[in-house]
């Protein structure tokens, strides 16, 4: 679908109209990224982290190719082969701390994109494929992360690998074979090591396929905007091209300045120490952390430290262990609700007084506690903390939600973008009805 | 019917969350922790600082030769450095002749075959060979350490936090077990055949204190007491852990240049597009 005022592609070069009669590939991107979709003309920059997130998997794919050609999967190779990049290869420096941090900025954009769509209510009707994908993105993000992060074979490679395949083995019965099989063996070694890299490739281009259905599910209602409002004339849009192309460009400008800042001046910040160690299946680190994009979910999977069972019996059902991996993937599995956990017709946060302060202060900072209980070790007050911070998270989501877009009263709405940015009442055209 | 399930199970897990913290606060308010010797008597280390810090940092050659020179006179011995050739050497200042002279003179010669029996043998190193292990394998370094095994050093200044702070502090921090750690934890006392360091992660290391004052002689007569050869030896080990570090840094400043006027156009771009729409 598109708004009956979009621009409609009509190239004056012979060449391009010869392409496009025969392949209308011009027609799409036109349609797609250019003059032939318009866009609300309210955005605010807080919009911008859809396409960074596009160029950061682009910057992974192409530094990610170029380490391939010299990386080595094999677990007494892997670990050198790394420093080799790192010392002869020509530029290798550069391009394997650009991968490296790609992956965090990777996440910083996903995770700020995301936030955007849960506090301007994106995820609403009729945009629920878009957020749906969305989380299917995020999934494979996380599994790719994990798997990247082993290649190197460092000690948090290796002991990552350990814990987090040791997920399945909370599972009752089929849990430990199961492990067994998905790693090749009883510990991570050259046959994980070897699916894991296999993995790592084939993921990315399989986000990049999953990408492409939420960017064709976005253009059907055309993108959200802060005031959640429906489009309803053509002064409400701008077409995309230029407008947000430029937007975007200086977006992009501004993401590679911190980008580079943070490559080149502080490559390893973001990583942690032990991985300069190479894996050593006799020796345990001290503290087994994940890349911090994980550290929330690493400190819900710790938080549960009781059994589920019945009182004072010693019969248990289900056990603290397996009930933090299924809240651990549950606290993520459960974005696929929102959209109808959410039942506020108003989408915009900005009209929703009660929802806003349960935003602000209790999802964000609840987060941020989990982040930080994450990385600290299995120590008071940090577990009590993330216990209370993962207690919201899911009360949140699964009992405020649902109960404040029943009881909230939502301020008035303006009754349209032009209003809402121009301060005067749309003007409707007398054919719009027509 | 979504948000009836959706409740039942924020319920359940909101609520085993609360009865984990509620057990782990009575828990807490009712046994104390054992403190441990490591947790009060481990010390982060030293402030020091290098002449390639920041973002225009620059090794300083000089202070990396000295360094490499106790690395091969002091470390050598027991740790290996594998990730480095002798080659490398041209970077820290020596010229091709220097680096022959470095290679050929070397402690520890190249593992190699003799090629009339085919046994096992050792040569003499050259330039494009890395550094040789002082010994054969894991099994010959633990039987010399008093089964310790000595790491390899070439990437110590990363696989450590603040790790040329931490070379250094933990080169120049050997001291007695403090009388207040053993009043207090009479079972923590040092064992045999380690040595008390308050910089190392469980206080108690195998290495004996490698540096004495005076112990390398520097051909410009550069000071050698323990901290200075510390301090040089944590510089050289920064080196052979980030040897790119000078390149990355120059790189960055292009880049950073080059993305400030990309930016600053986009800016003014994305403004005079926008100029006409009140947004």
């Amino acid at each position: 679908m598109s708004f009956p005022w979009a621009q409609v592609y009509a190239p004056k070069n012979p060449v391009m109209q010869w392409v496009d009669e025969r392949l209308p590939l011009p027609r799409f991107i036109y349609n797609a990224v250019g003059a032939g979709y318009p866009v609300p003309r309210n955005l605010n920059y807080f919009w911008n982290f859809g396409s960074l997130a596009g160029a950061a998997l682009m910057i992974q794919i192409v530094t990610g190719i170029i380490l391939a050609m010299n990386y080595y999967a094999s677990t007494d190779g892997a670990f050198n082969s790394v420093e080799h990049i790192m010392r002869n290869v020509e530029a290798g420096w550069f391009i394997r701390y650009a991968h490296m941090n790609g992956a965090s900025f990777f996440f910083i954009v996903v995770y700020i994109h995301m936030f955007r769509g849960l506090y301007f209510g994106s995820y609403k009707a009729p945009r629920e494929m878009i957020w749906l994908l969305g989380v299917v993105i995020f999934l494979l993000m996380m599994a790719t992360g994990f798997m990247g992060y082993v290649l190197p074979w460092g000690q948090m490679s290796y002991w990552g690998a350990q814990v987090i395949t040791g997920f399945f083995s909370a599972i009752p019965v089929v849990g430990e074979p199961m492990r067994q099989w998905l790693l090749g063996g009883f510990a991570p070694d050259q046959a994980a090591l070897g699916r894991f890299f296999s993995l790592h490739y084939l993921l990315p281009f399989v986000i990049a396929g999953v990408i492409i259905l939420h960017v064709w599910a976005l253009h059907i209602p055309g993108s959200s905007n802060p005031t959640g409002v429906h489009i309803k004339a053509q002064s409400d849009t701008v077409p995309f091209h230029p407008y947000y192309t430029a937007k975007d460009a200086f977006g992009l400008g501004v993401f590679l300045i911190i980008f580079v800042a943070v490559t080149f001046f502080a490559p390893n910040l973001l990583g942690h120490p032990d991985n300069y160690i190479p894996a050593n299946p006799l020796s345990t680190p001290a503290h087994i952390v994940p890349e911090w994009y994980y550290w929330p979910f690493y400190a819900i999977l710790r938080a549960f430290t009781v059994d589920f069972g019945i009182p004072f019996s010693g019969f248990v059902i289900i056990p603290a262990k397996l009930m933090g991996v299924l809240a651990m993937f549950g606290s993520i599995l459960l974005l696929f609700f929102l959209p109808w956990l959410d039942s506020s017709p108003v989408r915009s946060g900005n009209y929703r007084p009660l929802f806003k302060k349960f935003f602000w202060f209790g999802l964000i900072p609840c987060i941020l506690i989990l982040g930080v209980c994450g990385v600290m070790p299995a120590e008071e007050p940090f577990v009590m903390l993330s216990q209370i911070a993962a207690a919201y998270y899911f009360a949140h989501f699964l009992i405020i939600l649902p109960i404040i877009s029943k009881i909230e009263k939502p301020l008035p709405l303006p009754n349209s973008i032009t209003e809402a940015v121009t301060g005067k009442p749309l003007e409707m055209p007398q054919t719009a009805a027509a | 019917m979504i948000r009836i399930f959706a409740l039942l199970i924020g319920l359940f897990f909101s609520g085993m969350l609360l009865l984990s913290f509620a057990i782990g606060a009575y828990t807490a308010a009712t046994e104390t922790v054992a403190e441990t010797a490591e947790h009060k008597f481990h010390k982060h280390a030293k402030a020091v600082s290098f002449a390639h810090d920041g973002p225009f940092g620059k090794f300083d050659r000089a202070q990396l030769q000295r360094g490499l020179k106790v690395y091969k006179e002091v470390c050598a011995a027991c740790h290996s450095l594998n990730q480095v050739a002798f080659r490398n050497f041209a970077e820290i200042g020596y010229n091709e002749d220097e680096v022959k002279a470095i290679a050929k003179g070397w402690p520890a010669e190249t593992p190699s075959v003799d090629p009339e029996t085919g046994e096992a043998s050792s040569r003499p190193a050259i330039a494009a060979d890395k550094i040789p292990s002082p010994f054969l394998n894991e099994v010959a370094a633990r039987a010399a350490n008093n089964n310790a095994l000595p790491p390899d050093l070439s990437l110590m200044a990363k696989a450590r936090h603040n790790g040329p702070a931490y070379i250094y502090s933990l080169l120049t921090g050997y001291q007695n077990q403090p009388a207040a750690l053993l009043k207090k934890f009479p079972d923590s006392k040092t064992g045999e055949g380690l040595y008390y360091n308050p910089y190392f992660a469980n206080l108690n290391i195998a290495m004996a204190p490698p540096l004495n004052d005076g112990q390398v002689t520097f051909d410009d007569g550069s000071p050698n007491s323990k901290a200075a050869m510390a301090k040089d030896v944590a510089a050289f080990l920064t080196w052979t852990a980030e040897p790119k570090m000078e390149q990355r840094k120059s790189a960055g400043w292009a880049a950073l240049i080059f993305l400030l006027i990309f930016t600053g156009l986009a800016f003014m771009s994305y403004k005079a597009i926008w100029a006409d729409k009140k947004h």
